[in-house]
């Protein structure tokens, strides 16, 4: 019995934490940000060669064969620094080929991904599904694939996306290399401005496909909704960081606002939730590996809690902060608006609760 | 990460199951109070009765009981392994077996008495307090000091051998039936307010000591009032040092109690409520079928698993010996919010049949529910009111100034 992080892990989580304190402090997030593709090759080949694009690829593909926990790691350390970059598309296009791909698809693309040479993306949610793999309308039908994707991180930075869709057999998976006809994308503007999202739509695009089980499908949007929760921690844990460091700093009426209680207390019940909502992600992480008749419905479970949590964060330390937290040189609305991509990125809170309500059978 | 027990683990999990089944019949386990009874969500059910003694004797002698508290003073004398006691508190349940006696004697005057008492005070109390034999009630709360319990006025003046007491005591939980008091009394009214506190054991026979109950808002009697006039106490009940007494009631548990079975009432509350959706209808449907509920119902679950994850989480560091930090300091006020929330819901549930006293109406578990509703109130006030653990979470968890008011 070992509820905890591994030696390895931690030095994992530690390695990346301190690339990014370095390397990715927030003058850097809103360069990229600013920027016209919202992707700085440079960040990412880094993040690569530290091991991110290949935690979860096997060792025979060149990765590193671990575990979603891991690779959930790495996203908190993401969502603490806030920063910008194709993460999301890339692992979920990952776990999608581990899942779901046969040999040759593997061995094909993911040492490529794992090596930073191309960028995988994954194309998921339609207009209206909230993410429900059946009700996608996107079709295949001998091959070619058509229809729309509203909501494909960075589709024009992509090399390979895995685009989720129906044949005869139902949903599963199709891959579509870049260039391939019948490709249009639009660049939408978000909230949250350090990921990039493109609408998407397929007309006989050529696409192959991938494995087709459904299976694949929904594990993928599992451990989707797994790392943005883990995002959403360590977004979560920056902020709360951010609003003490503040408040031992910040004098009012003569003495420090942390020594005031309605200070010193929305702090205490943001810490005393945030802290527990830690062992909720790791859980769900780890039963998706090795506990799987329960890593759906955790999926799900963590996927509104901690975004929900992560919203609320944002809003009480945005307020703790006074009007200085308003403004746009202040930090803090970074992780305002990425708790806003978190929170509707895969569906909304309120749609994984009932879907957690009845794959419980209640 | 791995959830399953080692070999090691597992082997130690079959020694207590065959102590188990050789000294513990099933139908030894009937005669206990039903485990959704408020008396045993509030954690009060202490079966003492003989064949209860007889078996908890064996267990401390196996070490499974007591395991903090040294053998020649009647406990089992163990090592800290929270992944042990776990499992003991685990298989003991499965059977419902008697575990350790609750209540304040054997968690908070038992480890003072081991680390500050005399060897008399420890041959005399220990051992029958850990079997049920003495019970204690709490002497700390007084009128008008609230949570600055270093305020309090009850006065011990020395004549002769004798402490001579004169005061009030309030909150006294159990003072009714409890046959000894441990209570902090100001023996030195000219030191400053925590160094004038001595720690004495008052035979509650006692003349001059007369206990009131006093009734609480669910209407009923847990708690009484304590007033002590010229009650005449022997020297030798001081505990420790006089007027360190602050310092003595200091002593807690060790780690490994603290660990367990933290997040156990809330499953059981928890699922008492599911049951309730189930078998209430709103509006010709269960309302566990209702949209509104089923969402509250998954928001209070997701809760739920993170305390019971980071009950793991401590159970792994406690093994490691690593500090827990913030994750130990937040699960009582978490546990407060928690415990609201399913009271609340369970109001909801109810509806306009929660309007009834508890006892009246013919719903589901009806008179438990709106009980344990009213109770939440009181959880969010013992042991220091939430405020209060938001006060402790602020400045030792996160580093936060203290007070003004509390600086000294």
């Amino acid at each position: 019995m070992d509820f905890g992080l591994s030696a390895d892990q931690l030095m994992l989580k530690d390695t990346i934490k301190r690339f990014l304190d370095k390397q990715c402090p927030t003058t850097r997030v809103r360069a990229v940000m600013e920027s016209d593709t919202g992707h700085d090759p440079k960040l990412w080949q880094e993040l690569v060669d530290l091991g991110v694009a290949g935690l979860i690829v096997p060792a025979a593909q060149g990765g590193a064969g671990l575990e979603l926990l891991d690779l959930a790691l790495a996203a908190e350390e993401l969502g603490h620094a806030c920063c910008p970059g194709p993460f999301l598309g890339s692992a979920l296009a990952t776990i999608a080929l581990v899942e779901g791909a046969d040999a040759a698809q593997r061995e094909r693309w993911l040492p490529k991904i794992a090596g930073g040479e191309i960028l995988a993306t994954i194309a998921i949610g339609e207009d209206d599904s909230r993410w429900d793999p059946a009700t996608f309308t996107t079709q295949v039908r001998g091959g070619k694939l058509s229809g729309s994707k509203p909501l494909v991180p960075y589709a024009s930075s992509a090399d390979v996306m895995i685009v989720a869709a129906h044949d005869e057999h139902g949903p599963g998976f199709w891959l579509v290399e870049r260039g391939a006809p019948g490709i249009e994308v639009n660049p939408l503007k978000l909230v949250d401005m350090t990921r990039r999202v493109e609408s998407m739509s397929f007309r006989d695009t050529p696409a192959t496909a991938l494995g087709g089980s459904r299976t694949a499908l929904q594990r993928t949007i599992d451990a989707g909704c797994i790392l943005v929760a883990a995002d959403a921690h360590g977004g979560s844990r920056r902020c709360l960081n951010m609003a003490v460091e503040y408040a031992m700093q910040r004098e009012q009426f003569g003495q420090k606002i942390g020594a005031f209680q309605a200070v010193k207390h929305q702090l205490a019940n943001l810490a005393s939730e945030i802290e527990p909502a830690l062992s909720l992600y790791w859980y769900a992480a780890h039963a998706f590996d090795h506990i799987k008749d329960q890593s759906e419905r955790h999926a799900a479970i963590v996927k509104a809690h901690m975004t929900d949590l992560f919203d609320r964060v944002t809003r009480d330390t945005t307020e703790l902060h006074g009007g200085i937290g308003f403004t746009w040189e202040f930090d803090l609305h970074l992780w305002f608006r990425r708790a806003v991509f978190d929170r509707g990125f895969l569906g909304e809170a309120n749609y994984h609760r009932e879907r957690a309500a009845t794959l419980a059978g209640w | 990460m791995d959830l399953s027990y080692s070999a090691e683990y597992e082997q130690f999990r079959n020694q207590v199951r065959q102590f188990l089944k050789e000294n513990w019949r099933p139908e030894d386990a009937d005669g206990g109070p039903p485990p959704e009874s408020q008396a045993a969500m509030m954690g009060a059910v202490i079966r003492t009765d003989e064949r209860a003694t007889q078996f908890r004797l064996k267990a401390i002698e196996r070490g499974y009981l007591y395991r903090h508290v040294p053998k020649q003073y009647g406990g089992g004398e163990q090592p800290a392994n929270a992944l042990q006691a776990q499992i003991i508190a685990d298989e003991f349940r499965k059977v419902k077996a008697p575990h350790e006696v609750m209540g304040q004697g054997p968690s908070m005057l038992v480890p003072t008495l081991v680390e500050h008492g005399t060897e008399e005070q420890k041959q005399f109390f220990v051992r029958d307090t850990l079997l049920g034999k003495i019970l204690w009630c709490q002497g700390y709360s007084e009128p008008g000091s609230g949570s600055d319990l270093a305020s309090l006025r009850t006065r011990g003046v020395l004549d002769g051998d004798h402490w001579v007491i004169n005061g009030q005591k309030i909150w006294t939980s159990n003072a009714d039936t409890a046959h000894w008091m441990f209570c902090l009394v100001r023996t030195e009214p000219d030191a400053p307010k925590h160094e004038g506190i001595s720690y004495i054991l008052v035979d509650m026979k006692t003349p001059g000591l007369d206990v009131r109950p006093l009734r609480q808002m669910t209407g009923e009697a847990d708690f009484n009032e304590v007033f002590f006039d010229n009650v005449r106490v022997p020297a030798s009940n001081l505990v420790g040092k006089r007027g360190l007494g602050w310092i003595v009631s200091r002593s807690t548990l060790k780690h490994e109690r603290a660990l367990i079975g933290g997040s156990m009432i809330h499953r059981r509350t928890f699922d008492g409520l599911m049951m309730l959706a189930q078998a209430v209808n709103l509006r010709g449907e269960p309302a566990s079928k209702n949209k509104v509920i089923r969402n509250r119902m998954v928001e209070i679950e997701s809760k739920l698993l993170a305390l019971e994850y980071n009950q793991y989480r401590l159970l792994t560091t406690g093994a490691r010996g690593e500090d827990p930090g913030l994750a130990g300091m937040v699960t009582k006020l978490y546990g407060t919010q928690l415990n609201y929330d399913i009271g609340r819901l369970a109001m909801d549930i109810l509806a306009d049949r929660g309007l009834m006293a508890p006892g009246e109406g013919s719903a589901p578990a009806m008179g438990m529910f709106v009980t344990a509703y009213m109770w939440s109130l009181g959880v969010l006030i013992a042991g220091g009111t939430a405020n209060i653990q938001r006060n402790v979470i602020g400045e030792r968890g996160l580093g936060l100034p203290r007070d003004a008011a509390t600086k000294r």
